[in-house]
């Protein structure tokens, strides 16, 4: 039958392994799984995999632009030391088994972006030495090396296509939803995918499946209210399906509450870290002084020891203590841009000042053209005029400075635990495991799922390179998972209903078109804009967005989960006119659902563990005793209810005691 | 910060299946207007949805006819900026004009191996099965990882 809008045509597709994204998890994950294929297939095990991107692979996810720094690559440091700082700027809450284990891998894949043709800036003498036979790298942090980024993308996805093969990657298809088994449903049996492009629904069948597909931003209303709301820091085409689709699945998911607020120039929403880290910049308010380093900022970070007080301040905490100027009323806050700049060209020749310009304008052109745009339009530049710095909209996200993502199976060396030995032990759901490893790395609760990098939870800082070994680490235990587990789960669902599921949208929209004159001014139904702005308002007003300077508390709270299941309620009268309009209805409905997540969780927590990114009003203070823990849930699609519960942590390697 | 497509180069990618802007967009914002009755443009392309552009430049760097630009946030940023790369086989070449006229350029190197020269499974050892459930890459083997001094473990 020929597909038309409304009666799409329906493509089923079995696979062993299907891996959902395109980013630099799902990129590394293809890298690592050919070869290992390869030996299955010469071991008789013959596996069918696919890799299917809602976009096209040269360019989708959070590398699209490039970036002007590798931020994890260990080098000479120890994974301990790796650890330990991801746990000291997370608060202390953190896997340390999974860090550990990032910390020993990622090195690797950096290598392999050398070997690819990722150029990377090394000591003068070194430039031709690689890194991986002792090339020394500039660095720009200790755990961040400098590159010429613009082509990072397309040079990590040219690997994953030689890997996979054009009949194995599928771009331009939408992961909407996953499928669980029908004789068991803490199992993952598939997924379904609708085309951006044409009227075409995919069902996919697999064993396992790696939910790769970045993090979550678009749930908060940005500052900006025009074309500027399209200035976030991570990419806004980041729908927190990884989140909705596990939950929705079943999955356990830990530390929702660790949201990140990104600070960046105001307005462009330009990077800082080399800033800070290599420029040796500082922030100032608007009277000029270094806020962080009077005593009057001792003072605000004391209630937070030993973190407060440490070398390197959280990322939250810097956050806190900038907020506090603003609120206080000595904004607009500053990066100094002018000074750092400014007296490293004292010690300069002219050539190398204006290679210091060039490498200063490099930051932002390969990793955010449009800071760029704004200086240019502003007859502005960093040397000539200090530009503001603000905080963003909250982000959900795994990768950087936060901790939203799924709890998964990690390494069986570490010592990590097996048991619950905490007084709320009882509280986690039955069905769940116990302890911190059960099974195949990188799996989640649910059998057979398997994430990594903004997917994984409590375990940030990795960013690109430890995204992309995440992919790789997930993908072995894919593969061994499926060879031992070669029977073929069942659908829970028919197709046809997952067809019509997914395709409501535009039933809606056929069925209800012409009660109005004006397409998008309909009482039947929501277009995926409008559904999206009820969702920003609600989190903006109520779940401590920019509107209350990241203020909430329980009765913001409980307002905020009534309105969210209102609004999912609406999602059934979401609307969708074209297969473009599809694709945003399914994301803001990911959105919704790990929004929903947030809010459970932060109604949980009755504690302020990250300042800077999150207050709770009526609980604004550290609280050792009763919430240094994880705090995990889990979704039940069919009562659509969550449960939140307490799971211990437990350090791996040494760090300062709270 | 939306891209915008100009009405003197764009030609709609006559003879691609897919235009280059449309294939490339990582949020599906570039679309081909054929007859026209979107834009009054017939068979040129255009950002459908600006607000929602993050001004990565991947239409920018993928058009062919170099008929994509970027026209910075309306309501953010004054107007006259111009910052618009030229793209190559091994770097990127900036031109930025500013507002008030003057213009810098700069070149930076994007990559030291050309495009599918280099296999990257090239002199690299085959996966052992054996391996599978350990740490490590088919690259690296379990032993191969990060030196790591496994006192610095607290817990045995």
């Amino acid at each position: 039958m020929a597909a038309e809008f409304g009666t799409p045509e329906v493509v089923e597709e079995d696979l062993d392994l299907l891996i959902i994204g395109g980013g630099m998890a799902a990129c590394g994950a293809a890298y690592e799984a050919a070869p290992w294929l390869a030996a299955a297939r010469r071991a008789g095990v013959d596996l069918r995999i696919k890799l299917v991107d809602k976009a096209a692979l040269e360019r989708s996810g959070a590398v699209a632009q490039g970036l002007a720094a590798i931020s994890t690559y260990l080098g000479q440091n120890d994974p301990a030391d790796y650890a330990r700082m991801v746990s000291d700027d997370q608060l202390g809450i953190t896997r340390d088994d999974l860090t550990y284990d990032l910390g020993r891998h990622v090195d690797d894949s950096v290598h392999r972006f050398e070997e690819w043709g990722l150029p990377i800036c090394k000591q003068p003498g070194d430039e031709d030495l690689p890194l991986a036979a002792g090339g020394r790298p500039v660095r720009t942090g200790k755990w961040q090396i400098a590159i010429h980024g613009e082509s990072y993308k397309p040079i990590v996805a040219a690997a994953a296509r030689a890997a996979l093969g054009p009949d194995c990657i599928a771009e331009h298809v939408f992961i909407v939803r996953l499928v669980n088994d029908r004789r068991d449903p803490n199992r993952i049996a598939g997924a379904v995918g609708i085309s951006v492009h044409d009227h075409r629904v995919h069902i996919y069948r697999c064993k396992a499946c790696l939910l790769a597909a970045g993090g979550g931003l678009g749930l908060f209303r940005p500052r900006a209210a025009g074309e500027g709301a399209a200035r976030t820091w991570y990419p806004l085409w980041s729908a927190g399906s990884t989140y909705a689709m596990a939950a929705a699945a079943g999955a356990e998911l830990t530390m929702m509450e660790d949201r990140f607020v990104p600070l960046g120039f105001k307005d462009g929403g330009g990077p800082l870290g080399a800033w800070f880290l290599r420029l040796k910049a500082k922030a100032v308010n608007a009277a000029g002084e270094d806020y962080q380093s009077l005593p009057a900022a001792r003072a605000l970070l004391a209630p937070y020891a030993p973190w407060g007080e440490a070398a390197v301040t959280p990322t939250c905490l810097r956050n806190h203590l900038l907020l506090n100027e603003l609120l206080a009323g000595r904004g607009p806050v500053y990066l100094d841009s002018v000074s750092a700049l400014g007296k490293r060209a004292e010690t300069l020749t002219p050539k190398e000042v204006k290679r210091l310009e060039a490498e200063v304008w490099e930051i932002v052109l390969s990793m955010c053209v449009a800071q760029a745009g704004q200086w240019a339009g502003e007859n502005s530049a960093p040397q000539k005029r200090n530009s503001e710095l603000m905080p963003g909209e909250p982000c959900l996200l795994g990768s950087h400075a936060g901790g939203c993502g799924l709890w998964v199976s990690g390494p069986t060396d570490l010592a990590a635990p097996t048991t619950e030995e905490h007084p709320e032990a009882d509280q986690i759901p039955a069905h769940l495991p116990s302890g911190w490893h059960w099974g195949y790395r990188s799996m989640s609760t649910v059998a057979g799922l398997f994430t990594a990098a903004d997917g994984v939870g409590a375990s940030g800082h990795k960013f690109s390179s430890g995204s992309h070994a995440e992919g790789r680490i997930a993908a072995k235990a894919m593969i061994a998972y499926v060879m031992d587990h070669r029977d073929q789960p069942e659908l829970d669902t028919p197709v046809a209903d997952l067809v019509a599921e997914v395709y409501r949208p535009v039933r809606t929209y056929l069925e209800h078109r012409d009660a109005t004159t004006a397409p998008d001014l309909n009482p039947h139904y929501l277009t995926p804009r409008q559904f999206q702005q009820r969702l920003q308002q609600i989190m903006d007003d109520y779940v401590g967005g920019v509107a209350t300077w990241y203020r909430t508390n329980a009765k913001m709270l409980d307002l905020a989960e009534a309105k969210l299941a209102t609004l999912k309620e609406d999602a059934q009268a979401l609307c969708a006119r074209d297969p473009h309009e599809l694709l945003r209805a399914w994301e803001h409905q990911h959105r919704l659902l790990a929004a929903e997540a947030h809010v459970k969780h932060l109604q949980y927590r009755t504690e302020t563990r990250y300042p800077g990114n999150y207050y709770r009003t009526d609980a604004n203070g550290l609280d050792h005793e009763h919430w240094k823990c994880f705090v995990n849930s889990i979704y039940d699609r069919k009562t659509k209810t969550w449960t939140l519960f307490k799971r211990q942590h437990v350090d791996l390697v040494e760090k300062a005691a709270p | 910060m939306p891209s915008f497509v100009r009405t003197d180069r764009c030609d709609g990618c006559r003879g691609l299946e897919r235009a280059a802007c449309v294939v490339i967009c990582p949020t599906d914002l570039m679309a081909l207007d054929p007859a026209g009755t979107d834009t009054g443009h017939p068979m040129m392309a255009w950002n459908r949805e600006p607000e929602q552009c993050w001004e990565c430049y991947a239409c920018v760097k993928a058009c062919p006819r170099q008929a994509i630009e970027v026209r910075a946030a309306a309501d953010l940023v004054p107007l006259g900026g111009r910052v618009q790369p030229l793209r190559e086989a091994a770097s990127i070449t900036w031109t930025l004009q500013f507002r008030d006229g003057t213009t810098k350029r700069f070149q930076y190197p994007i990559r030291t191996v050309p495009a599918g020269a280099r296999d990257p499974y090239a002199d690299k050892p085959a996966a052992d099965l054996a391996e599978l459930g350990k740490p490590g890459f088919f690259t690296t083997g379990a032993h191969g990882l990060h030196p790591a001094d496994p006192a610095r473990l607290v817990r045995n």
